[in-house]
């Protein structure tokens, strides 16, 4: 019974496929950036606007870093995001789910617990910065080169060493954090938890030239990206050096990641569900679209999302939580839908 | 040790013998005689049995004169014991190292029972979401109830807890790739799900502070009158030694189980009750300790099997001495302060868990 | 004895075992044969309360499966599944042990250990008995879970597909062992077999299914013929007699 019913099911679908089609309710990929791009202005304008009374320069000037701190890390997140998923050649991926962020929480920790305290407080943040973001370079290179490399194809395998070297990551971050003393512990007490509204304005403009920088390179490498995610094998075979554009990739993530967590903290899922929509409304064959979209929708969530919990729910620190809460159901949600092997 | 017949001169009553064609192994081997009683893995047994006792007696006197009040072994030994150094180890003392052994050992066993309920090596309860429900119970009974007593409030953390596994459960019964790895992913992600929950919920009622105190497992406020919920700990553990053979066969799968004739839905249902409640025991007197039930099982079964009448018992023992020798460590670190046991283990824990995986044994399930 | 009557299994709407009655009451060998999703395995999980049944009954010694406490069926039946992809840490001389949980309740009394060890020599397991499953091969492995089926020491004992995973060698070993079993100790065998020479070889009688219904169920010299192989697989085969036994074989 089974075998006669198998065939003809299959066939159903691909003709249900074929004659319902996309063409019939479904925008094209630019009409739906064009959509995204409106709605992301739309609530970047709301943001900025609702609600002001009397000093509007004031005003401007308390949320304009904010609104930018928030278009930065969406961009910075989805991005990161996206190509990360190319390389490993799966969409479930996410820098976050991986452990990166962790990583960096860890180097942050590291360098006060090194340093000491006073020297700490006395460099400059921007300087600290730049020093963080240069050993999250490094030991992102060493670390996940050879977990994505290729050497494991075991996808289970990798999500798993992955999320469990967050956690390791994070316990020594806060081991550490423990022995230092209460000063220092005071100095890195926000590290854990992500929030909008404590945004280190003054690591916003390097950030932000930061950002410019690894975006152009990843626009210079777009093309290479299509070819990649036909697969390693078929990638090298149309001259892709991957493993070169593996390397180069896992650095600019490496900054990504540094300036996301350096401004608000982690966000474990954010990536995965914004990667995740954009594929859903655009696809993924062509890189410059997906990215474009997963950035869209980023600062559509962000700044949306902020928007609706300060001035309607009157949340103000929540929204961090309340991503990680539908990021996480939706994780799961797509381990469940698709079973992927 | 039960008699013993020579292979050789085995009565054929319950089968025929091999046709001589057949390469048949020498009758009388000495494989043959070396029956169940003997059997390696058994010597194995009794060997880390009784080393796990000795090596957890020495932790329980160390983790006795350890601490920042005036009592040490030199105290004893210069003869200036007075009332009041007893009273000091009979109200902290006491009471501190027995509740790391009491909570290492019932968390180590409901870890491997949660091991055996999903047939997966790499779960345990802090991963799959019954630590954090249990937290999330604790959190919504205080803001409801805050007045009820100790005993109440761990009761309805149970029932989350309960809530919580019996959806992973679900879950995982749902999966369509039976990966043995993907079932520990989809455990930490709906853990993280159900924290965050119980973060927010804390927040919005500013009990941020309680949670941190469910969540981080600590040892350093236990005195006497504190932490006697736990001994019900050990007594679910004693139960769930009670019932190994079915958890283990609980653990082979349903069809085995229903085959051998086990009412495999209720040995579960029991298994959740036990796992939920020591979950909750933990969670509401000393807070959350990580990885124990995960790596401590793995640890054991690596060197003597999954038979759970054998190793229930080595694995309360060491996960007994793998908490307290983690509490002692954590007040030696950076004396006179104290780092908390949770965050030790955190540390630990998933570096051992790293190992584990890394080391690529093919997994249950 | 084992009293299948009108047993149907549904997925959604597909009848995966459509009214399938059979009665197996004497000592003996019987194959089911059939091909991939004609619902053998299912028919077995049902006789052997698996799996529910969704119309009919089933009896084993005229005790219904659905209403009988499982720890008394289990004195009566056996079955080994397929899948048995679980690599548990037990060594071989433990799993077959707990093929005398029905009977000691995990309590093993000396006759139990009598019993395992038997199970143990006969599937040419003692040098294996104290290595544990994940460090054998599959076909040792195969070997032990049938040995703790044979060491339940049930009348009938169902077997999907066991000669899986076993040489050429080890499954001769494996039939041979149901014959003597069947023939000896007075067991009803009931086994899924892929291979139909083997049914042809080590059965009294042959039960074949397709899509879900049995469509003939007889002795071996009735079932096996051309005109119901071709029937049954949708394949023409040449059947003939080989010194006496009965051999399917296919065209060039």
């Amino acid at each position: 019974m089974a075998d006669v019913a198998k065939p003809a099911n299959g066939e159903t679908l691909r003709d249900r496929e074929h004659r319902s089609g996309r063409r019939v309710a479904w925008p094209t990929s630019r009409q739906m950036l064009a959509l995204l791009a409106i709605l992301a202005l739309a609530s970047c304008l709301v943001f900025m606007t609702v609600g002001v009374r009397g000093n509007w320069g004031f005003v401007l000037q308390l949320r304009a870093p904010k609104l930018l701190a928030m278009i930065v890390v969406g961009h910075a997140i989805a991005l990161s995001t996206v190509t990360l998923q190319t390389l490993a050649g799966n969409r479930i991926l996410a820098p976050s789910i991986m452990g990166f962020d962790s990583l960096y929480i860890l180097i942050q920790t590291l360098m006060v617990f090194l340093a000491g305290t006073a020297l700490a407080m006395a460099i400059d943040p921007i300087a600290l910065f730049i020093a963080e973001t240069a050993v999250m370079v490094l030991f992102a290179l060493t670390l996940y080169g050879k977990l994505l490399g290729g050497a494991t194809r075991d996808l289970h395998r990798l999500l798993l060493v992955g999320v469990i070297l967050g956690v390791f990551f994070r316990s020594t971050a806060s081991f550490l954090q423990r022995l230092l003393d209460p000063n220092a512990f005071l100095v890195l007490q926000d590290t854990f938890y992500a929030s909008f509204n404590t945004v280190r304005s003054d690591l916003l403009l390097i950030a932000a030239v930061l950002i410019g920088i690894v975006t152009a390179i990843f626009w210079r490498l777009v093309p290479q990206f299509d070819v990649l995610s036909l697969g390693r094998d078929t990638a090298t075979s149309l001259g892709v050096d991957s493993t070169r554009l593996t390397r180069i990739s896992l650095g600019l993530i490496a900054v990504l990641v540094s300036v996301s967590v350096a401004l608000v903290g982690p966000l474990t899922f954010f990536g995965l569900l914004v990667a995740s929509l954009a594929v859903v409304l655009v696809g993924s064959r062509r890189h410059a679209e997906t990215i474009l979209a997963a950035s869209l929708i980023a600062v559509i969530c962000l700044v949306g999302g902020q928007t609706v919990l300060e001035r309607v729910f009157q949340f103000d620190t929540a929204l961090g939580i309340v991503i990680e809460f539908f990021g996480g159901i939706a994780f799961i949600a797509i381990i469940l839908k698709r079973g992927f092997t | 040790m039960v008699e013993r017949h020579h292979a050789g001169e085995s009565p054929t009553a319950a089968l025929p013998r091999e046709p001589a064609a057949r390469a048949a192994p020498e009758p009388d081997r000495p494989v043959a005689r070396d029956g169940h009683p003997g059997s390696p893995s058994r010597r194995n047994g009794q060997k880390l049995l009784s080393l796990g006792l000795l090596t957890l007696a020495v932790l329980f006197v160390i983790s006795l004169f350890v601490g920042v009040g005036d009592l040490s072994v030199r105290t004893l030994l210069a003869g200036t014991w007075d009332a009041e150094t007893m009273r000091l180890m009979l109200v902290s003392r006491i009471p501190r190292s027995a509740a790391a052994v009491l909570a290492g050992a019932s968390l180590a066993v409901a870890g491997l029972l949660m091991q055996m309920l999903s047939s997966n090596r790499f779960v345990e309860p802090s991963t799959v979401g019954t630590t954090e429900a249990a937290a999330l119970g604790m959190v919504v009974i205080t803001i409801f109830a805050p007045d009820a007593s100790i005993l109440a409030k761990m009761l309805f953390a149970a029932s989350f807890a309960l809530l919580g596994t019996l959806l992973f459960l679900v879950l995982i019964r749902r999966l369509r790739s039976k990966s043995s790895l993907l079932v520990p992913l989809v455990g930490l992600i709906l853990a993280g799900i159900i924290e965050s929950t119980a973060y927010f919920v804390a927040y919005r009622n500013d009990l941020l502070q309680s949670l941190g105190a469910w969540s981080r497992g600590d040892f350093s406020m236990i005195l006497q009158g504190r932490y006697e919920l736990l001994w019900i700990g050990l007594a679910l553990a004693a139960i769930a030694l009670f019932a190994a053979d079915r958890f283990t066969l609980a653990g082979l799968g349903r069809d085995i189980s229903v085959t051998l004739g086990i009412a495999y839905e209720r040995i579960v249902a029991l298994g959740l009750v036990i796992v939920s409640l020591i979950a909750a025991l933990t969670v509401v007197t000393v807070g959350e300790i990580p990885f124990v039930g995960l790596v401590v099982p793995n640890l054991v079964t690596m060197a003597m099997g999954d038979n759970g009448r054998r190793i229930v018992p080595v694995v309360a023992i060491c996960g007994a001495g793998l908490v307290l020798a983690c509490d002692i460590i954590g007040r030696l670190v950076r004396f006179p302060y104290e780092i908390s046991v949770g965050a030790i283990m955190g540390v630990a824990g998933s570096l051992l868990f790293l190992i584990l995986l890394s080391r690529g044994r093919p997994a249950r399930g | 004895m084992i009293e299948a009557a009108a047993l149907t299994k549904l997925y959604g709407k597909a009848r995966v075992v459509d009214e399938a009655s059979l009665t197996l009451a004497s000592p003996g060998v019987t194959a089911i044969i059939g091909p991939n999703g004609a619902g053998k395995s299912t028919l077995l999980s049902m006789i052997a309360r698996l799996l529910p049944i969704d119309g009919g009954r089933a009896l084993i010694d005229g005790l219904d499966v659905t209403r009988t406490r499982g720890d008394e069926l289990a004195k009566r039946i056996s079955i080994l599944k397929q899948e048995n992809g679980l690599m548990a840490r037990l060594t071989a001389r433990d799993l077959i042990g707990f093929g005398r949980f029905p009977h000691s309740k995990g309590r093993l009394t000396p006759t139990d250990y009598e019993k395992i060890e038997e199970a143990l020599t006969f599937l040419d397991l003692l040098p294996f008995a104290d290595r544990f499953l994940d460090e054998m091969s599959g076909g040792q492995r195969q070997r032990a879970f049938v040995a703790m089926v044979l060491a339940q020491d049930t009348r009938a004992i169902l077997l999907d597909e066991p000669l899986n995973n076993l040489d050429m060698r080890h499954a001769v070993a494996m039939m041979r062992l149901m014959r003597r079993a069947a023939d000896e100790l007075g067991k009803i065998v009931v086994v899924v077999l892929h291979d139909i020479n083997f049914a042809c070889a080590y059965a009294d009688r042959i039960i074949a299914m397709q899509g879900g219904r049995i469509v003939v169920d007889g002795p071996v010299e009735e079932v096996v013929s051309e005109e119901t192989i071709e029937a049954v697989f949708g394949l023409p085969v040449m059947v003939r007699d080989v010194e006496g036994q009965r051999t399917c074989l296919f065209r060039a």
